[in-house]
């Protein structure tokens, strides 16, 4: 791989690692807020606090993805990106754009709906530097014929988020926007359609990992492979209703989702396992932090797995739905599963690097702390989702305020292993985010 | 699976028909919801203060939103117009007070009440089916 590219690569992990922080840092000022309500609230309210926490995590996602396709596009077609100047320009154009919008919203500057809550005007350059990124893998590869799994996966995850991106954007013409269900119809069924989007890039980076750790590419080109691939996409199509079985829109909307199960995840998991199987302790000892990251990733599959099975059945997700079982479904995805597997990516970039080495005491200490603190935060999240969900079926209910003091152990529990993550999550961000940066300085020395 | 035709030929299907649903939603308003507002009225107006408040950080509409306040689905049905303005008028210990004018409290409970005359998103008003679905208790 060429050095430019791959400086390009680093920095793009460590925007991600910078926003993965950001993240967790005002997640742990959100948690803060159930617990000692309105603490905060002279400096910084929870209406900025939330988006804070949410956009700085889906952006940590989203880059990190971008920065593994582009990595492991590279190592897949043996040569450098073919628009090097168009990755550097995407990555500008993310940085000063994801910049602009938590700034913005430390101001109150917000204007769009959940999960992309910043103003408008920010639509366009995200829209811009996503598509400056379709434009380069598409035009990176050498040939379309006779490609692995994960490099369709890549290619219609480009183009499908780009499409779902566009369609949460909907709302702006008055068509849309004027009628209250049909908006949050089509509101949710972008937003199930962009995390199966996104989910695409991440999956199909950890299957090109996978097969790197194993030695070979036997998995990818099977059978197997590309049904569970057409089985994946047909989920992040069809399935995004269950998130909308109370609201009054179409039954066959609510039906097709029902119908449309969630076994992306089972299928995944089970593509591991077999991975796993095929492994030799010399090859796991040598990616030991890439395939311990990978596997803990493993795990959270099959915990959010049960959960999603649950949650698309409408006569159970009526005790779920609008409660903390939601919020724990999506911790255990977006950290269990996804951030658990961009680490190791990120890992994977940097594990040539003698410098990480002083580091790997603190890191795996680190690593353990996430596995140890992540089933308690998500478990107390659950027990508050399911007794919030036994409250809001009762006839003759307390008052909310009642019912959220009720849950006050709980919200404890979520902010002290909540906490706990936050700190082991540093000790394995920092010295990768040092090691990547390092990397860059040393290359360009190299360079000159 | 082996030849790229055939997987090609998949692909399109799904995306097709991936199309075709979404267009089918676009053209087609659900027959249960609200009334379409106008472009400039309270309702519509309510909406944007909704959006450019963040409003949804803290609180639902058909349970969908955050976690911190109450679902506003049906609050305009279940407590009275004074009620509602007297909390938008001073916030809550974690509501900032907005310093909203009487025009803009008028549009947000003119949206929530829209909002409320959209459907009934109450989880105790459903009745469940044996195979698993869910259906409105009255009809």
């Amino acid at each position: 791989m060429e050095q430019f590219h791959r400086r390009t690569i680093n920095y793009f992990y460590a925007l991600a690692l910078i926003l993965l922080s950001t993240g967790l840092i005002f997640g742990f000022l959100g948690a803060l807020e159930y617990i000692l309500p309105g603490v905060s609230k002279r400096y910084i309210s929870f209406e900025k606090i939330r988006p804070l926490h949410v956009s700085s995590m889906v952006f940590w996602i989203l880059t990190a993805a971008v920065g593994a396709v582009l990595t492991f596009l590279q190592e897949h077609i043996g040569k450098g990106l073919r628009f090097p100047k168009l990755a550097k320009l995407q990555l500008m154009i993310f940085g000063l754009t994801f910049f602009g919008i938590l700034v913005s919203y430390l101001f109150g500057i917000f204007g769009g709906r959940e999960y992309w809550e910043f103003h408008p005007a920010f639509t366009i350059p995200l829209w811009m530097g996503w598509t400056l990124f379709i434009v380069n893998i598409y035009g990176s590869m050498n040939s379309f014929r006779k490609q692995p799994v994960y490099v369709w996966m890549w290619l219609t995850g480009g183009v499908f988020f780009l499409f779902t991106y566009s369609e949460s954007n909907l709302w702006h013409l008055a068509w849309f926007r004027n009628e209250i269900v049909h908006d949050m119809t089509i509101q949710w069924k972008s937003y199930g359609s962009l995390v199966g989007s996104w989910n695409m890039l991440v999956y199909g980076s950890s299957i090109y990992l996978m097969d790197k750790i194993a030695g070979n590419q036997k998995y990818s080109f099977s059978n197997i492979a590309f049904w569970l691939y057409f089985l994946g996409l047909f989920n992040g199509m069809f399935n995004w209703s269950h998130h909308i079985y109370t609201l009054p829109t179409f039954d066959y909307v609510k039906h097709i989702g029902y119908a449309v199960s969630m076994t992306e995840l089972i299928l995944f998991a089970r593509i591991i396992y077999l991975w796993r199987d095929s492994l030799s302790s010399i090859q796991r000892n040598y990616h030991l932090l890439s395939y311990k990251f990978i596997m803990a990733a493993d795990i959270w599959i099959f915990v959010t797995l049960g959960l999603a099975i649950a949650m698309s059945v409408p006569a159970l997700n009526i005790y779920m739905h609008g409660t903390h079982v939601v919020v724990g479904h999506t911790m255990g995805a977006t950290i269990g599963i996804n951030s658990m597997l961009l680490l190791s990516f990120i890992y994977d970039r940097i594990i040539d690097q003698s410098s990480i080495d002083k580091f790997k005491k603190s890191i795996h200490l680190g690593y353990w702390i996430i596995q140890i603190s992540l089933p308690v935060f998500f478990l107390s999240l659950v027990t508050a989702g399911f007794i919030k969900g036994h409250w809001q079926m009762q006839e003759d209910r307390i008052p909310f305020v009642g019912m959220l003091h009720s849950l006050r152990p709980y919200f404890v529990l979520f902010t002290i292993s909540g906490t706990t993550l936050i700190i082991g999550f540093f000790m394995v961000i920092i010295p990768a985010f040092k090691t990547l940066i390092g990397y860059s300085e040393q290359k360009t020395g190299e360079i000159k | 699976m082996k030849s790229d035709k055939f997987k090609l030929s998949v692909l399109v299907v799904l995306v097709v028909s991936f199309l075709a649903y979404s267009f089918e939603l676009y053209v087609e308003p659900p027959p249960n919801g609200s009334k379409k507002v106008t472009i400039g009225s309270p309702e519509e107006q309510g909406k944007m203060l909704w959006q450019q408040k963040n409003c949804t950080s803290c609180h639902q509409l058909y349970g969908l939103g955050g976690h911190l306040g109450p679902d506003l689905t049906h609050v305009s049905s279940q407590r009275s117009p004074e009620h509602i303005a007297a909390f938008l008028m001073s916030g809550t210990i974690v509501m900032p007070n907005y310093h909203f004018s009487q025009e803009e409290i008028n549009a947000l409970m003119a949206f929530l009440k829209s909002v409320d005359e959209s459907g009934n998103g109450d989880p105790r008003t459903f009745k469940l089916n044996l195979d698993g679905t869910i259906s409105q208790k009255n009809n």
